[in-house]
């Protein structure tokens, strides 16, 4: 039941990018075509559950431990600079298949900040449906493979609005990025419905 | 280029490490202080405070902290309670005198929705019922379930939250007055 | 270029919010009203302008190969002090903005002008970069929140115009985000960019 109200929760009612605001920067850059946010979606996809892992074990095991957690920061984020690019070199080894659909994302995800931003959530903030408040490991690895589901969902979703938006004739200041933006504003509206779904 | 990026980071958490032990003690000021100023807050005007100490209701903890006056008399208790809400974790500090009258509260924390939920900390229209909210008197649940807590508009499960923590908080309280009764026997 | 224009560059033309479209995330996040969009963008401005200087002094002796590592470290222990210093002398401040101090770590705009500008020029120079940037990211990220703060809960920095507190909500919460500055866009396009 728990693992089904984080996935409720993460993916619809606090939907990373329209109700928390993160990753927005690669959400309005790489959303412009279907097939890019879809790559770019599975590529965040990948790397947010694997730092998910990494940063909760460090937290936990190391940072705690040492009562140096105001290093967290720091030591975050270097984790996931490593990572980027360990996939990146593995990835090209193992599958250049999956290579070429997502190489050309991964550089960009390092300073994506949905990816530090789940990392530190996980290990910080109380999480209202969970007993005790603080997510375990398999809460927490579920937790965030659901909240790059709703990445994924929010930036489909917007790519295919936006092959549409490209061909109609707007007025010349609202061109480009303002009505994109406008765009995301009544999506969210739209997802402020789920809100209360899940308390 | 290892020994740039070696000597970087040995500088930098060198740095940090500096700033952390310099930092600590205004941190922790700064907690103390937002502690007891809400003690201050939800409680009649008292001489000093005792330190956190923890009594067992439901099987959770509860922190709490006694006032005593000038004569080393019991004002009442201010006690620490958390319940869920609408956004997450909420947690009340409700000051309740011997005479078990809640005497006000004040929120340490919550993730409320802004503008909704999140004026459970801050509109008079909702905080000022709870200065000297008598239990035996009113009823502890929202209007809309029966009881005498004015919900706040379109935020009913926040304002339940709210009157469970209260609630929950004069549980807290009975078992603190059946202690010391114990004690004094 | 004069000292001057240094600054003046990142308040209007260089806009970080309305032209450069950078560090949106923050942008959207805090600016649930006008004295919470202030407090982030002078956040901001401090890892901003401290990061600038250190990274124009030490790029000389750091090697290309390493160079963006370097400067993530280097902000981070900018971004891990201000945290100490909200956390030890403005909790409250802290308390509000959450999540998005430590995010400041991946706010493009601060690797961006540490990668475009700082690292090819003097520390002087920099700093000023770093105040005229941090300024406009300020200067736009007040703005976002006072045009949400009147429409949601109507009111101007904290003081309540309309009597009673119901303004329109949805400016508050995350839609309302983006349509203010959607709308904030289309109007700066309007009437500053073309001249």
């Amino acid at each position: 039941m728990e693992y089904f109200l984080i996935i409720i929760s993460a993916i619809f009612v606090n939907n990373i990018v329209l109700a928390q605001f993160l990753g927005i920067c690669p959400f309005l850059g790489v959303s412009g075509k279907l097939s890019t946010a879809t790559g770019m979606s599975m590529a965040v996809c990948f790397v947010i559950t694997l730092a998910t892992l990494v940063t909760y074990l460090i937290n936990n095991y190391l940072l705690v431990p040492f009562g140096i957690t105001y290093l967290q920061t720091i030591a975050f984020i270097l984790v996931i600079a490593a990572l980027v690019q360990m996939v990146e070199i593995v990835l090209k080894k193992v599958s250049p298949s999956l290579y070429q659909a997502l190489g050309i994302f991964l550089p960009l995800i390092t300073t994506n900040c949905a990816v530090l931003g789940v990392a530190i959530n996980v290990v910080t903030k109380e999480f209202a449906f969970v007993p005790g408040g603080m997510l375990n490991l398999a809460q927490a690895l579920v937790y965030a493979f659901a909240t790059s589901l709703g990445y994924g969902l929010a930036m489909v979703i917007f790519a295919g609005i936006r092959e549409h938006l490209a061909l109609m004739d707007v007025p010349k200041a609202f061109k480009g990025v303002p009505i994109a933006i406008i765009s995301v504003g009544i999506l969210a509206l739209a997802f402020m419905g789920f809100s209360g779904m899940v308390k | 280029m290892v020994l740039v990026l070696g000597l970087t980071c040995l500088l930098c958490s060198a740095v940090l490490g500096g700033a952390y032990v310099l930092t600590k003690e205004p941190i922790a000021a700064a907690a103390a202080q937002k502690t007891s100023r809400a003690i201050a807050q939800v409680l009649p005007s008292f001489e000093k405070a005792s330190e956190r100490d923890f009594v067992q209701v439901y099987g959770k903890d509860f922190p709490y902290y006694a006032a005593f006056d000038a004569q080393g008399k019991l004002v009442g208790y201010a006690i620490e309670s958390s319940v869920v809400g609408f956004g997450g974790p909420l947690t009340l500090m409700v000051g309740i005198t011997f005479q078990r009258v809640v005497c006000n509260t004040s929120v340490l924390s919550h993730s409320e929705t802004p503008g909704l939920g999140a004026k459970c900390s801050a509109d008079p229209k909702f905080t000022s019922q709870w200065q000297g909210f008598d239990p035996s008197v009113k009823k502890l649940t929202v209007t809309k379930d029966g009881g005498d807590v004015d919900a706040i508009t379109a935020s009913t499960i926040t304002s339940r939250a709210y009157a469970l923590a209260v609630e929950n908080a004069l549980a807290a309280f009975d078992e603190l007055l059946k202690e010391k009764e114990v004690s004094h026997e | 270029m004069s000292k001057f224009k240094l600054i003046t560059d990142g308040l209007v033309r260089n806009n970080p919010t309305f032209v450069l479209l950078l560090g949106m995330c923050p942008t959207l996040a805090t600016t649930t009203s006008a004295v919470n969009g202030l407090s982030m963008g002078l956040a901001t401005l401090f890892v901003l302008v401290l990061s600038n200087m250190a990274i124009s002094a030490i790029a000389p002796v750091v090697p290309d190969k390493v160079h963006i590592p370097v400067y993530i470290v280097v902000i981070a222990t900018f971004v891990t002090l201000l945290q100490l210093l909200m956390q030890a002398y403005t909790p409250s401040v802290y308390e509000t903005l959450g999540l998005f101090i430590p995010l400041i770590v991946v706010n493009c705009i601060v690797l961006g002008r540490a990668e475009a500008f700082a690292s090819k020029h003097g520390v002087l120079d920099s700093a000023l970069d770093g105040i005229g940037v941090g300024l406009g990211f300020t200067l736009s990220l007040t703005v976002l929140g006072l045009v949400r703060e009147v429409l949601g809960s109507g009111s101007v920095f904290g003081w309540n115009f309309i009597g009673g507190n119901d303004g329109m909500l949805a400016f508050v919460m995350a839609p309302g985000a983006f349509l203010c500055l959607g709308y904030l866009m289309v109007l700066f396009n309007k009437f500053v960019k073309k001249s």
